[in-house]
């Protein structure tokens, strides 16, 4: 099972280190995790993607909650709610029919050209993982070369009854409601 | 607050000055501290508060370490080391990682290159939160003299309250000389600290309750956490209530008095037969304040596997961890047995199962060869058991052999009164933990029973209590090896001695294999432990004859300094029962 983890931690020093040491002393698997501040600038937003049972799930949150610096932990992945990653890669690209084609699928993914070479350009995109990693795959054939990404965030949807209603298409909820 | 008080709460004050200051309020009374160039400012300061506060010099900072723990293990407060910067802190680290596994409360204080030069590999610089992060129960690198009243608040309370555990303060030498004028009000900021337990919701001690109540063959199965949680009162009623039969760990030993006939002693690995019998045979097991440790299950799926478990730990990740529990219940172990007790009514017919496990402790008793005329182990701590019962006594252990049969033999009726390394299982905790007994309970009579290995890991404190006036005595069980792993060698590997024995490499017993006869011992006996303990001005004699061991013991306690009995033992006595590791109580060798 997939899970999704958000923290809300102490933004001290080696509050990073802490939990990741942890982690990796107790033999979990991360699949990614993302840290940034949050609005309140002493607290910082741990994401982590676990993949477990719920017996390795329910100890990673526990452990993650007994280290001191960790405000909050929350299970985002039991509830509604959005994910997102963010990548920029640089896929070859020389001028003519292909420069053309990567940018077709750009638009489908609804990615973005935010530099070009005379070679190579480099695409911005953003969104779930399965979306993310479906587009990787349309881009590989032209050959990446390099690629970086941010690791996923998530965030639990305000609940009301009629929102619970609406499709789960993210991409359509996120601009219906902007 | 009065006027003059609060003038001397904003006077301007050195860093130094204010961590030691605050361990003072913090109710500090003894600490032991080794100086070096990075901690000499608080050392100084140390000497400023000197009324209040003793200072006892170790002769190495792990030992300092380990008598903190003999102080926080025997009165439950906070204990307190400090070292300086680089080795002198990583000297500590495994007295840290000890009190980690224990859930041992202490404060350790290390000096650390100035803040200017830190991650410059500077001359003793260790970084020592990095070192410590996975061993602490929480850290502190003070960068900045104005947030040290708070931490030093934020530390003693991380380390007392919750599961206990060792908090780790980091003084850069710049942060101890800066001055600043101290807010002692300032509050503690830990938004992600709440270590008071949830109040025990009613629904679950009725659940306890009801399960006991339908139970045919439960057992009680305490741990370390009734210690630290102070309950052996609670638990002593809810066994006079119920009349259920109680096993403990070995970080339980004392939560439960041994002398009691509903006392199945210890269990695990090196546990009574009768104890681990009827864990494997009872319908309900009630663990309290235990971690389900490996040394206590054996293989986890065997262990006590027909039984419906209730798990009460204050830890919740303890909970579901090792074992899944059908009852889990977070809480203090206090609160949860006194709401308890309110409710609690005895199982409908437990004499049979009450009988059942008398038979197995009449069947199954701990033993050992009574006909022999030179001194076993077992007996010279029964022996000890014996002369000491009616006195206000405390042992300390170093790890091995001499460990387990203490644990066995010495019926301990007191909580905190019984002091081992018994998660990280440290060689060379005996000694320097008797040392802080001594130093809490000044009129009490302190042992460490020690074997001959673990005790030359930190037998440079004989100097502290020798010096320090620490009058402790050592029951040294000698069999010239490191007896445990014999043991291991005898069962396991063709009693091949693999560096096992710890004298000359000349001698026979060196090696290949050696003498067949269980009570041989190793002649040519080295080093010359009585002539070593005098050397430090401690009062030292060697026995071998049984017939000597009695007096012996009496000449040992009613010494007035420090003192050390050598007991010369054979060396291939194995400690049983034994369950092998990961294996089950149905694989426990008794012979």
């Amino acid at each position: 099972m997939r899970h999704v983890l958000s923290a809300l931690v102490q933004n001290v020093p080696g509050v990073l280190a802490h939990i990741s040491g942890m982690l990796a002393s107790r033999g979990y698997n991360i699949d990614s995790l993302a840290v940034g501040e949050t609005e309140h600038h002493d607290l910082s937003r741990m994401t982590f993607v676990v993949v477990g049972d719920e017996r390795v799930l329910d100890q990673v949150r526990k452990q993650l909650e007994k280290i001191v610096t960790v405000v909050k932990v929350e299970d985002v992945s039991a509830r509604d709610y959005v994910e997102r990653d963010l990548i920029l890669m640089k896929v070859k690209a020389p001028a003519g029919s292909v420069r053309s084609e990567i940018r077709e699928l750009v638009d489908i993914f609804r990615g973005r050209i935010v530099d070009v070479g005379p070679e190579e350009i480099m695409i911005e995109i953003s969104g779930r993982e399965n979306k993310i990693e479906a587009f990787v795959d349309r881009m590989r054939p032209y050959g990446i070369t390099e690629l970086v990404r941010t690791g996923r965030i998530a965030m639990v949807r305000s609940v009301s009854d009629e929102e619970a209603t609406e499709p789960t298409d993210d991409e359509a909820s996120v601009s219906s409601r902007a | 607050m009065s006027t003059a008080n609060a003038a001397a709460d904003t006077q301007l004050m050195t860093g130094a000055d204010i961590l030691v200051k605050s361990l003072v309020d913090h109710g500090v009374d003894v600490l032991f501290a080794y100086p070096g160039g990075c901690s000499m400012p608080m050392h100084q300061a140390l000497t400023r508060y000197g009324d209040s506060l003793r200072t006892i010099l170790p002769r190495h900072e792990q030992g300092g370490a380990f008598a903190a723990q003999g102080y926080a293990r025997s009165t439950g407060k906070v204990g307190v080391v400090m070292a300086t910067s680089g080795p002198g802190a990583t000297n500590l680290v495994t007295a840290i990682a000890d009190a980690k596994l224990d859930s041992i409360p202490m404060v350790c204080i290390t000096g650390q290159v100035p803040t200017g030069a830190i991650g410059s590999d500077a001359f003793q610089e260790t970084p020592m939160v990095e070192v410590c992060r996975g061993i602490t129960k929480h850290h502190y690198l003070v960068t900045d003299v104005e947030d040290l009243p708070r931490i030093m608040k934020e530390a003693f309370h991380i380390a007392a309250t919750g599961r206990p555990g060792p908090v780790l303060v980091d003084m850069p030498k710049d942060v101890q000389l800066a001055t600043v004028a101290v807010d002692w009000e300032v509050p503690m900021n830990l938004p992600g600290y709440n270590p008071e337990p949830q109040p025990v919701a009613a629904e679950k001690v009725k659940q306890i309750a009801a399960a006991i109540r339908r139970a045919r063959r439960p057992i009680i199965y305490a741990g370390g956490g009734i210690i630290n949680g102070e309950a052996s009162e609670e638990l002593r009623e809810l066994v006079n209530k119920t009349g259920i039969p109680i096993t403990t760990t070995v970080m339980g030993l004392g939560a439960f008095p041994a002398t009691e006939e509903l006392s199945m002693d210890m269990l695990g690995m090196h546990g009574a037969a009768y104890a681990n019998y009827a864990v494997r045979d009872c319908d309900l097991l009630i663990a309290l304040g235990v971690r389900f440790d490996d040394r206590v299950t054996g293989k986890l799926e065997a262990f006590a596997k027909d039984a419906k478990i209730i798990h009460v730990d204050i830890d919740s990740t303890e909970l579901n961890k090792n074992k899944s529990a059908h009852i889990p219940v977070c809480g203090d172990v206090k609160d949860v047995l006194t709401e308890l007790n309110k409710v609690v009514e005895a199982p409908e017919d437990l004499a049979p199962w009450v009988q059942h496990c008398m038979e197995l402790k009449a069947k199954y008793p701990l033993r050992y060869d009574k006909q022999f005329d030179g001194i076993l182990q077992q007996h010279a701590i029964s022996e000890l058991c014996d002369l000491t019962r009616t006195m206000d006594t405390y042992i300390t252990v170093g790890v091995g052999q001499h460990q387990m049969w203490a644990a066995q033999f010495y019926k301990f009726t007191k909580p905190r009164t019984w002091l081992s390394s018994s998660g990280l299982g440290t060689m060379g905790f005996g000694l320097p933990a008797a040392m802080g007994v001594q130093a809490a309970n000044p009129g009490a009579l302190v042992v460490d029973i020690d074997g001959d290995g673990s005790f030359q890991m930190n037998i440079q404190e004989l100097a502290t209590c020798f010096c320090e006036e620490l009058p402790v005595k050592v029951l040294l069980l000698n069999n010239q090896h490191l007896g445990m792993v014999v043991q291991w060698e005898d069962r396991f590997m063709e009693r091949n001695r693999a560096h096992t024995y710890l004298g000359p490499i000349h001698h026979d017993e060196a090696s290949g294999k050696s003498a067949a006869d269980k009570f041989a011992y190793a002649e040519e006996r080295y080093p010359d432990f009585v002539a070593i303990a005098k050397g430090y001005g401690c009062g030292a004699s060697t026995i071998r004859r049984k017939a000597d061991l009695r007096d012996a013991l009496t000449e040992m306690i009613e010494h007035k300094g420090p003192y050390l009995l050598d007991v010369q033992v054979p060396y291939q006595e194995h400690v049983l029962p034994m369950i092998p590791g990961g294996l089950t109580v149905d694989d426990m060798i008794l012979e």
